[in-house]
């Protein structure tokens, strides 16, 4: 992937932004993701099982207290004392000492947690950037560090597996202290979990009227039925976080990153 | 007149305010007491419901991920319900309405939601408490069945949220109540699946491969090696009615669940209310099932639980005990009363083989035939003679065909006849020195054993009246056996062929009458 090509784009799209009034979106720090098919957990059987996803940029590290710091000190209402609780709930930015300071126990490297999907979207859009769609996210996060597909490694799944099952460490460290992967692509499995513009699709796919699988839950035997592969625990361990929230929830290891078309 | 006015208007105002009051008193809206079970973690119960009336029960359990102990030395990441496992013991009454409080404390990695069994509704509350960390979930049900059920998480993949802890009980007691007894105890089996083997130290990470393969490192009862031994052993006094509330969280494996040295009064099987088995020994507990043992102890020791399929038992860490006290009860149980020399009786079973110069069993099964019914002799019958033909048995010197005959007679006729030829006195009558095997001879001898006898007959004077069954021998063992007893018991040099056999086997009964 290291190519001239990713670096002429790069220069493009740094290019094209400069002149925008928003905030100059920092591609430098994103990855180019190339086109890429992918298979959902679950699928309904009237509808194709495979998602076409075109390439599209991702960030290499998930967004910072540092730079959520920054954001809410130039949008106030986004800030914890200020935020509508329709946007996010009473744990949001809970560990922050106040509206404009992270406070002596916060690591200002360490990835933004306790943020809603609604502040996640602000955030995004604030920096002319999107959250990545499930489908996006899943393939990028699909590459382990030598190959586009590390699925097919037992060593790469029992790895992530293993980070699932425990539970989340009192404090964290800084981005990009987990894994990187083939496209260069920091913490996607090993940090926090990360919201996804679709994530409340968590249970279903492609077209939302008359999809019969809105009915399908996620629950004790009937959790593999229709699955496409339900030897992926770790998919379904995502699948199952994604589908436990709503937008205006916050946790203590949910943070996001975010993602940006190639146009 | 108007004091008498007032004091009705007081009255009334008072025991207004006093209905008033009481009904804000613990009830809720449909006039059903407001209660807060109790929880207990394993292995003790919550105490026994008095209450003769349905109440609107409010239970709150908090999902926790932690690291802990599994063994010795052996750590592993549990998910629990209420920071053990198994998870906290809920007891609530038939007819109860439950108002379910599931918190997932924020340091989950995972959502998690909870399945009982004694719920009637989609996902028996998983859909309702699915609750991602850091949030509650609040949901409500009635107990409509009492019986002993199971709850765990069913969050997908819920093969991995129970193979790490996430399951308890919960007792639905019938209207009428249980009927009282001493203790009751909480004790649940369960498996892990680890990377490194058993007892490999140190941490150990869930192996999925061997969950697949339901091949277990771990099978244990509350949630870890050695949680129900030593100082944690359940306790009893001698005397005292005993209730197990017994489950199995699997994921996999069903529970042969047996107490060694004590038998089960009473069984509510499977945890149901009908069906209760007595004098049950070994109770079959499914994966997701439960059941309920009851038994007195009356004397003192130390009773292991195992799971009797038992390498689980003593190999992977299903076992626990239980310690009672009190007096001896020497006609129940008397312990060790001796220990004396013992040096074998015979060979029946089993000789030295010359080949190996180890002890072999014999071929031919021991039997024996008198008491056995007509199909039984048939098939000994067909097995004999194929051991007819097997080079062991194939004698052809006299003195072997002697050596055989012992083994057949002390698997045939030493029952009856004694080992010398004796007999036993007005039963059987003696073959050594018997004047009816002079008068009647070889012929008499084979038609005895190939038709049997039946009838008074008289030996050496004495009389007898009882049945010789036919022996099902083959020619070869009859003639083996016939000239063992000429030769061993009466000293004689006669010697039985097996042309004698032949020629006389299907002769008419001699003339006895």
């Amino acid at each position: 992937m290291k190519n001239p090509i990713k670096i002429i784009l790069l220069i493009l799209f740094s290019s094209f932004f400069i002149f925008a009034g928003k905030p100059q979106t920092d591609i430098s720090r994103m990855s180019l993701i190339p086109a890429g098919i992918y298979t959902p957990l679950y699928v309904d059987d009237t509808t194709d099982q495979n998602i076409n996803v075109e390439s599209f940029l991702i960030d290499k590290y998930p967004v910072t207290n540092k730079e959520f710091l920054k954001f809410v000190t130039e949008n106030p209402k986004w800030r914890k004392s200020e935020v509508s609780k329709l946007f996010a709930d009473d744990s949001y930015l809970i560990y922050w000492k106040n509206d404009t300071e992270l406070g002596p126990d916060v690591n200002p490297g360490a990835p933004v947690t306790n943020i809603s999907w609604f502040a996640a979207k602000a955030f995004a859009n604030y920096y002319g950037k999107r959250l990545p769609s499930t489908a996006e996210w899943e393939l990028a996060a699909r590459a382990d560090e030598k190959s586009a597909n590390g699925y097919k490694n037992p060593e790469y799944v029992s790895k992530i597996l293993a980070w699932y099952s425990e539970p989340t460490s009192a404090s964290l460290p800084d981005v990009g202290s987990s894994n990187k992967n083939f496209y260069e692509v920091y913490d996607m499995l090993g940090l926090v979990w990360e919201w996804t513009s679709d994530f409340f699709n968590a249970l279903v796919t492609g077209e939302s009227r008359g999809n019969s699988g809105i009915d399908r839950n996620l629950f004790c035997g009937s959790g593999s039925v229709g699955a496409t592969d339900f030897t992926n625990y770790p998919a379904f361990m995502r699948f199952a976080f994604r589908s436990s929230l709503k937008g205006n929830y916050t946790t203590s290891n949910l943070g996001f990153r975010c993602a940006k078309d190639i146009k | 007149m108007k004091s008498k006015k007032i004091l009705i208007v007081c009255t009334i105002f008072f025991s207004m305010w006093f209905l008033l009051t009481s009904c804000e008193e613990n009830k809720s809206a449909e006039g059903l007491q407001n209660i807060e079970a109790t929880l207990t973690h394993a292995p003790y119960v919550p105490p026994p419901i008095n209450r003769d009336y349905p109440a609107k029960v409010k239970v709150e359990l908090e999902v926790r991920e932690l690291v802990g102990k599994l063994s010795d030395g052996v750590e592993y990441t549990f998910w629990t319900f209420g920071g053990e496992v198994p998870g906290k013991f809920i007891r609530i009454r038939e007819g109860d309405e439950v108002e379910f409080h599931l918190h997932n404390h924020p340091s989950s990695k995972l959502p998690h939601n909870i399945d009982l069994h004694a719920v009637t509704g989609p996902g028996g509350g998983a859909v309702s408490s699915f609750t991602t960390p850091g949030h509650t979930s609040v949901f409500n049900f009635k107990a409509l069945n009492a019986g002993l059920y199971v709850y765990h998480c069913a969050t997908a993949p819920v093969g991995l949220h129970i193979a790490n802890g996430m399951y308890g009980l919960i007792l639905v007691e019938p209207e009428e109540g249980l009927p009282p007894v001493d203790r009751e105890y909480y004790v649940m089996q369960s498996e892990f699946y680890t990377e490194g083997n058993y007892g490999a130290k140190g941490f150990q990470p869930f192996s999925m491969e061997k969950a697949l393969d339901e091949n277990p490192d771990y099978v244990v009862f509350n949630g870890s090696v050695g949680s129900l031994v030593g100082d944690k052993a359940l306790k009893a006094n001698t005397g005292e009615r005993i209730r197990l509330f017994v489950g199995n969280g699997g994921p996999n494996l069903v529970s042969s669940f047996h107490v060694i040295g004590e038998i089960f009064d009473l069984v509510y099987q499977e945890g149901g209310m009908e069906i209760k088995q007595k004098n049950v020994q070994t109770t079959l507990v499914p994966a997701g099932g439960s059941a309920m043992v009851e038994f007195e102890v009356d004397v003192p020791g130390e009773f292991i639980l195992v799971d009797h399929s038992i390498f689980r038992a003593f190999n992977k860490g299903a076992l626990g005990k239980l310690a009672v006290s009190g007096p001896d009860n020497k006609i129940i149980y008397s312990g060790k009363v001796s220990d004396e020399i013992y040096s074998g009786v015979n060979d029946q079973f089993g000789s030295i083989d010359p080949a190996t110069g180890k002890y072999r069993k014999n071929e031919e099964k021991a039997f024996s035939p008198e008491f056995a019914n007509e199909a039984a002799r048939n098939d000994y019958s067909s097995l004999a003679e194929t051991a007819n033909s097997s080079p062991r048995e194939d004698a052809s010197s006299k003195g072997d065909l002697a050596s055989m005959g012992k083994s057949i007679y002390q698997r045939t006729c030493f029952a009856c006849h004694q080992s010398n030829g004796e007999g036993i006195p007005n039963v059987f009558p003696p073959i050594n020195n018997s004047d009816w095997i002079k008068k009647n001879g070889k012929a008499g001898m084979i038609t005895a054993i190939s038709n049997g006898l039946k009838g008074e007959l008289t030996v050496n004077g004495n009389k007898y009246n009882n049945i010789m069954p036919p022996q099902q021998l083959t020619d070869k063992q009859m003639a083996a056996v016939l000239t063992y007893v000429y030769r061993e018991i009466n000293n004689s040099s006669e010697t039985v062929t097996v042309d004698d056999v032949k020629k006389y086997k299907t002769g008419d009964l001699l003339s006895r009458k």
